[in-house]
């Protein structure tokens, strides 16, 4: 039997910006999904700010201030990219299912546009999310999370999908906007050179355990953590 | 983007209909009452297929509604319009409320037939409990009243229509205030990606729960506005093929705008009119000749056949205002 969790102890600090790095079914998206609710551990906790989550669904997991985003963007195809900006507002605020007011309201609109202008999606904003490339689908994604104001942000392979050309410039993007609002996050990523140049801390998952875990520079010039990531030293 | 103005198409219609009892023969104005009130309840359903779901068994929250007008009639004598329009809401949400429970928990092909098993459960108990409901006999609904007064027959028809058309107006505004708001949106999105949804903190069930109360106030209201305008109720309001009917009206005026329903209904009620007197053995091939036509070239319906006509015109008169 695979575990693709098997005892796991991780404690993340405030502010910290984590890269999660890992060959293909070591168990990274499972540690994402553990955390927020899509998965419910056998055995153990998961505490969130001194509060057992273990088990809650994952609407309630992000009303505590866990947001996510998705190896496989998350989107809503027919909206457009305000519109789908506007909801994660007025989910944040509490008004999501609000049925009289409307959706655009002055103070949402200029927030909804500030967000997406720092995500470099502002000159998207009315076209439809189907209509997007790839990367500011991916942008988009994480946008609509990082507008729950979430204490902890969860990027899952933020780059995956995205050009070799556009995967930096995505990065970069996104490492800034979290640093201004100083949010703790943890980013998983199969890539090395992204966990590595972005990366303040970094976890090697093999097997469900984390195998290393410090600095980028020093866990990731390990051989031991190169066989396991790469497959070879 | 401001859905909340008035547009263009909704003066026209205000227009039209708001004449209409002068410059129409009666059966008409019958005609028009009726389809005014069906299309609230096509609107509940209408509301569903925006968000990629299917009712077969709205008709339930219509019977409820006709069936409130029946026993008010029957035990207590009381037809006040007025009074009986915001209770035939009361029951269909009632109602709905309690049959969303479970609905609420389903999706796809099971949200479709499990809506149609309680409509034919409430048919079946309107057919046996016939000492209550009459059965097949069913109930009569009598002339309503207004502030107690029973208006003359010719007044009657007119006052009715206008007091139908001005319910059918305040729901509309109603709906609209409704497809704007987060709610609205959140519901909209919902055929998109309910993970999404979930994961931005918000309950998916509570947005279909929500909106299926709503529907089942819609279709109550529907429902006593079609009872008075028929004057007899019978178990076939919660017939599947009644479901049907509001399902295929709004796939034919087009479930993605609020006039599309409206528009839909009243031609619904005219080729039934026409088609069941002129070719009373097969006006259903017709019904599903219009239904092929529609899904085949104009999925949007008979709303966006009118949307690309005005858009064509209001093109040429700005080219000819640059010419």
């Amino acid at each position: 039997m695979v575990k693709a969790a098997d005892g796991l102890n991780v404690e993340v600090r405030k502010s910290e910006l984590i890269g999660i790095v890992g060959a293909n079914g070591s168990g990274k998206t499972t540690f994402l999904n553990l955390i927020t609710g899509y998965l419910t551990p056998e055995r153990g906790r998961i505490l969130f700010m001194g509060r057992d989550t273990t088990g809650l669904p994952p609407r309630v997991i992000t009303k505590l201030g866990i947001a996510r985003s998705f190896q496989i963007p998350q989107l809503y195809t027919h909206l457009s990219v305000l519109e789908s900006m506007l909801l994660s507002l007025a989910a944040e605020s509490g008004k999501g299912t609000s049925f009289w007011h409307p959706l655009y309201r002055d103070h949402w609109t200029g927030d909804g546009l500030e967000t997406l202008d720092r995500f470099g999606l502002k000159s998207y904003s009315d076209r439809p999310v189907s209509e997007l490339p790839e990367g500011g689908r991916k942008l988009l994604d994480i946008a609509l999370s990082f507008a729950l104001k979430p204490k902890l942000l969860l990027m899952d392979e933020p780059t995956s999908g995205v050009s070799i050309e556009d995967k930096f410039q995505v990065m970069d993007t996104l490492v800034k906007v979290l640093q201004q609002s100083d949010i703790t996050t943890i980013f998983v990523e199969h890539d090395m050179e992204v966990v590595q140049r972005y990366g303040r801390r970094v976890l090697v998952f093999d097997n469900g355990q984390v195998i290393a875990d410090g600095k980028p520079e020093s866990v990731l010039a390990d051989p031991e953590v190169r066989k396991a990531v790469l497959g070879h030293v | 983007m401001n859905l909340l103005a008035l547009p263009r198409a909704a003066l026209i219609a205000s227009a039209v209909l708001g004449v209409a009892p002068f410059v129409v023969p009666s059966w008409v104005l019958f005609i028009l009452t009726l389809a005014l009130a069906k299309f609230l309840a096509v609107l509940g359903v209408a509301l569903f297929l925006r968000a990629g779901m299917v009712t077969f068994g709205h008709a339930l929250f219509y019977a409820v509604g006709a069936y409130t007008v029946g026993f008010s009639a029957k035990w207590f004598g009381f037809r006040e319009a007025l009074v009986l329009v915001p209770l035939g809401a009361l029951t269909g949400l009632i109602a709905a409320a309690l049959v969303g429970l479970i609905m609420a928990r389903y999706r796809g092909v099971f949200f479709a037939m499990l809506n149609l098993a309680f409509s034919m459960i409430l048919y079946a108990a309107l057919l046996k409990l016939y000492w209550v409901t009459g059965g097949t006999d069913g109930l009569g609904a009598g002339t309503p009243t207004f502030l107690g007064a029973l208006l003359p027959r010719d007044i009657f028809r007119i006052a009715y229509y206008y007091f139908a058309l001005v319910i059918a107006g305040v729901i509309i505004y109603g709906v609209y205030r409704f497809l704007v708001s987060p709610l609205g949106y959140f519901l909209k999105a919902l055929g998109d990606n309910e993970i999404r949804i979930e994961y931005s903190g918000e309950s998916v069930r509570r947005v279909v729960y929500t909106t299926y109360v709503l529907s089942g106030a819609l279709g109550g209201v529907a429902g006593v506005l079609v009872a008075f305008t028929v004057g007899h109720i019978v178990p076939e309001y919660s017939f599947w093929i009644q479901s049907g009917d509001f399902v295929f009206i709004a796939l034919l005026g087009g479930f993605e705008s609020v006039p599309g329903p409206l528009i839909g209904a009243i031609a619904f009620e005219f080729i039934r009119t026409y088609a069941s007197k002129y070719w009373p053995e097969g006006w259903q091939i017709l019904l599903g000749g219009i239904m092929l036509l529609i899904i085949l070239y104009r999925p949007g319906g008979l709303w966006a056949i009118y949307e690309s006509v005005a858009a064509r015109f209001s093109g040429r008169a700005r080219g000819e205002a640059g010419a």
